[in-house]
């Protein structure tokens, strides 16, 4: 058996983008895009997942930093068979860059304690930067294998991974604990399960519960499972120094809107002189060669 | 992302329907299964709530994984391996997340490991799953076998095999035979026992998932009959690997689901519940669940032929304009949507009568009903009884004359392969074939026009009040009634058979034009959005109705010789 850490982040929609994803300040308009469990999270649960079918024992730990509604995509996580989830959440955090996120990351994975390996996505899609995997596998001093496509072998305390790179892949092997990331061409996550949805769709953080009825309240003190941890600041003993705005070295000077306005085309036959036009254009504006 | 459960806002009002209380609160035998189950429900709105939810995550898997694949999976189709069906790539993709959400063995009580949710979530679930792949419904939907396990196999057998099902083993029905298809009383495979065991041999034929884990047999258990008192109904077991697939027919349409030719030879099997009661009974109550799941295949066909229809037509620009514009367009689709509408109201009244029925069933294994349970299972079965052959044959029909229609609107587009359409149109041709052809659903509804049953139920709906605006529509559809008892009135008198039989589909679709009507009036009390849809199928089915009673008026059965086939 096997203990899992899998990070994930809820993330606005961005793929489906509709004409008022921006706000008229350049900053992404967050209520006017779904927040969903961003799409290589899902890959790196499923790669979590599959660790669990071939060792059932094995218990998956789902941690999220974000507002008090990212307790959604922990739920989503446990319908899809992950076994808790753990809020982070802090008006202390707001405004965090990879830097301050993997600090305050890796203080709460210290917090968990004990684990074998720690999977997350290999980036989100609302800031594409791949850098909090990484940078919480160096605050806790472990190896980390990016852009994980596969797990070809996991015996006792070895692990084997396919590497997916652009030009091939690559095989690597590393001892545990390390930390993985996952390419979004590792398996696609397994849908949500009926049967765990209706166990667990009343599992809430401290924070959800305040604003609930007592009905809710009664299952809770009843049923174990259904308290999702929630973590501020403080509970994961971080140095507010570190965290939020104020621990974010990264400053954005200015967004700015880009509307492609391309409007020219030109319509090419399969000749070979129009050919030769196209690979001499094409290398005239170093979009090859 | 998009979901078949969200963009489909009739399916979650006809989840709200009134009668699902009573529906839930029999089902559930009052909310006390939560003690021994994590995912059991605590009251109603509980229960309603992860109805709810998990058909958003059907919705979700129908959109985005077993729609995607239905263009592949027809392209492709399952492959005889070794005796065995393989299925198409994208087919076992579809299955495997079925599996992994749990959705087999949906409506199983929970000690089975089932979800022990009623039969109008589930048929929602059929609805959706035909939208999006109208061959893989089948694989997906032969989890009606188990139901006939549970309500006829003996507890042990049920122990043994309700839980592999939940678990996503597929099932199969293994009714058909070469020189038995629609006449399953000529069935001719052999049921032996030898030193206290059963075993089969003999070939079955058009067998949909053949090569399914658990089967259901019919079979001639009794040497030297003839006719169907000589059934009884056996579970095989695939584990036994005594059937070989033979062969898998190549069809017009649902072209994913393998339909099998089966060789057994001295295959193992255990009989289900009584001899000779295979076909008068257990056959029988298949079939019914079966055709309410065929019913359910037509609906969402329907649906999904008619969204295409929709955005072709707003896509498509011919002169100067797009062609939704244009009136012979716009009416031929706002024609579909209606009957869809109406189709899919039927289907769902249906399945509403058949889970209060079903549910006093079970609850008679385990106590006494009282007499008034008893009256309210007997008249509940009634209902379902003519409703659905009613449902099953008209919107079979109906989903065929929308995929037609949607076509249509795609002019040679449509003929192409490049479009969906043309697969739906293929898939939809079978809804009024199999499962007993609409020829055959005639003589089961039939019944309940000689009998009356469809006339009470149609005066029934009269008496339930509605808001003032809506008893125009009200009074309309009275007319029609009192037209359609006087076209049975005289078809009845003539007091022939043969000539009753001869008028059957008419006055059955009359009756079903007059059901839905109402069924329409009461879903526009209830949600406003509707009155189109009222407005358009009550002109139809009133304009359909007309004619109809005119051919009946002027026909006598002295017309019948020069029907008749030298």
């Amino acid at each position: 058996m096997y203990k899992i850490i899998v990070l994930a982040k809820q993330v606005p929609d961005t793929r489906n983008v509709g004409k008022d994803a921006m706000k008229a300040d350049g900053t992404v308009n967050r209520a006017a895009l779904p927040a969903i469990f961003n799409p290589e999270d899902l890959n790196a649960l499923e790669l979590a997942l599959e660790i669990k079918d071939r060792y059932p024992e094995t218990r998956i730990t789902l941690l999220t930093m974000g507002p008090v509604r990212a307790a959604e995509i922990l739920r989503e996580g446990m319908y899809r068979g992950a076994d808790a989830g753990v809020l982070l959440t802090d008006k202390a955090f707001a405004g965090s860059d990879t830097l301050a996120t993997s600090y305050a990351l890796s203080c709460a994975i210290r917090k968990i304690g004990d684990f074998d390996l720690i999977l997350a996505g290999r980036q989100a899609i609302d800031g594409d930067t791949a850098q909090v995997g990484p940078q919480v596998a160096e605050k806790l001093g472990i190896p980390q294998i990016t852009y994980a496509e596969e797990i070809i072998s996991l015996v006792e305390k070895t692990i084997r991974v396919k590497r997916r790179l652009e030009r091939g892949f690559e095989l690597v092997e590393s001892p545990l604990p390390v930390l993985i990331t996952a390419h979004s061409t590792a398996p696609e996550c397994r849908p949500r399960n009926a049967k765990r949805l209706m166990k667990y769709k009343r599992a809430t953080t401290l924070s959800e519960r305040h604003s609930a009825s007592d009905d809710y309240l009664a299952s809770h003190l009843e049923k174990s499972y259904l308290a999702i941890t929630e973590w501020c600041a403080k509970d994961v003993n971080s140095d507010l120094v570190q965290l939020g705005l104020g621990g974010s070295p990264t400053k954005v000077r200015q967004v700015e809107n880009i509307v492609f306005q391309a409007k020219e085309s030109k319509v090419l036959t399969a000749g070979d002189a129009d050919i030769e036009w196209l690979m001499q254009e094409l290398i005239a504006q170093h979009t090859i060669g | 992302m998009g979901n078949f459960y969200l963009d489909t806002a009739e399916l979650k009002f006809h989840l709200t329907h009134p009668l699902m209380q009573k529906i839930v609160g029999l089902k559930e035998r009052n909310y006390t299964e939560h003690e021994q189950f994590e995912y059991a429900p605590v009251d109603f709105e509980d229960a309603m709530d992860s109805y709810d939810q998990v058909l958003e995550i059907v919705g979700d898997i129908c959109a985005n994984t077993i729609a995607p694949h239905a263009e592949s999976v027809d392209a492709e189709g399952p492959h005889l391996v070794d005796g065995h069906v393989q299925y198409a790539a994208g087919t076992q993709k579809n299955l495997d997340a079925i599996v992994k959400a749990g959705l087999m063995g949906i409506t199983l009580p929970r000690k089975f490991q089932g979800l022990n949710f009623p039969i109008v979530p589930y048929i929602m679930a059929a609805d959706m799953v035909s939208r999006a792949d109208a061959g893989f419904v089948n694989i997906w939907g032969l989890q009606d076998c188990a139901e006939t396990i549970h309500e006829f196999a003996d507890e042990e057998q049920q122990q043994r095999y309700l839980p592999r099902i939940a678990a996503g083993e597929t099932a199969a029905m293994d009714l058909t035979e070469p020189d038995a298809g629609s006449d399953l009383q000529a069935v001719q495979l052999k049921a032996s026992l030898v030193e206290g065991k059963w075993y089969l041999n003999g070939v079955k034929r058009f067998i949909t998932n053949g090569d399914g884990n658990i089967s259901l047999v019919l079979a001639r258990s009794e040497e030297g009959t003839a006719d169907g008192r000589g059934l009884s109904m056996f579970i095989y077991d695939r584990n036994s690997n005594a059937v070989t697939v033979r062969r898998i027919e190549h069809k017009l349409g649902i072209i994913g689901s393998p339909t099998c030719e089966l060789v057994f030879r001295n295959a193992p099997a255990e009989l289900v519940g009584q001899r000779k009661f295979g076909l008068i009974k257990y056959v029988m109550a298949l079939m019914n669940g079966a055709r309410l799941g065929i019913a359910a295949q037509s609906v969402g066909v329907a649906d999904a032929a008619w969204r295409e229809a929709v955005a072709y037509a707003k896509e498509r620009v011919q002169f100067g304009s797009s062609i939704s514009k244009f009136p012979a367009v716009y009416e031929m689709i706002s024609r579909m949507k209606a009957k869809v509408d109406a189709i899919r109201s039927l289907l769902y009244e249906t399945a509403r009568f058949v889970d209060v029925y079903k549910a006093y069933e079970h609850i008679s294994k385990e106590r006494a009903l009282t007499p008034e349970e008893r009256t309210e299972l007997k008249s509940y079965q009634k209902l379902a009884d003519i409703f659905t052959p009613l449902s099953k044959g008209l919107s079979s029909e109906i989903c065929n004359q929308v995929a037609y229609d949607a076509l249509q609107i795609h002019g040679g587009s449509g003929f192409m392969k490049d479009y969906p359409i043309e697969r739906i149109y293929r898939d939809a041709r079978i809804t009024s074939i199999y499962e007993g052809t609409t020829q055959l659903q005639v003589v089961a509804a039939v019944r309940g026009v000689t009998t009356g049953g469809y006339l009470a139920q149609m005066r029934a709906y009269e008496e339930r009040e509605v808001k003032p605006e809506l008893l125009g529509y009200r009074n309309y559809i009275a007319e029609m009634t009192d037209e359609y008892a006087e076209a049975v009135g005289k078809v009845m008198e003539v007091n022939q058979n043969e000539y009753t039989d001869f008028h059957a589909r008419r006055l059955v679709e009359m009756a079903g034009n007059i059901i839905m009507s109402h069924l329409l009036v009461l879903d526009t009390n209830r949600e406003h959005l509707y009155w189109k849809s009222l407005d358009i199928f009550l002109k139809i089915a009133r304009g359909e109705n007309r004619g109809r009673k005119e051919f009946i008026d002027i026909t006598n059965p002295a017309d019948l010789g020069k029907y008749k086939i030298e």
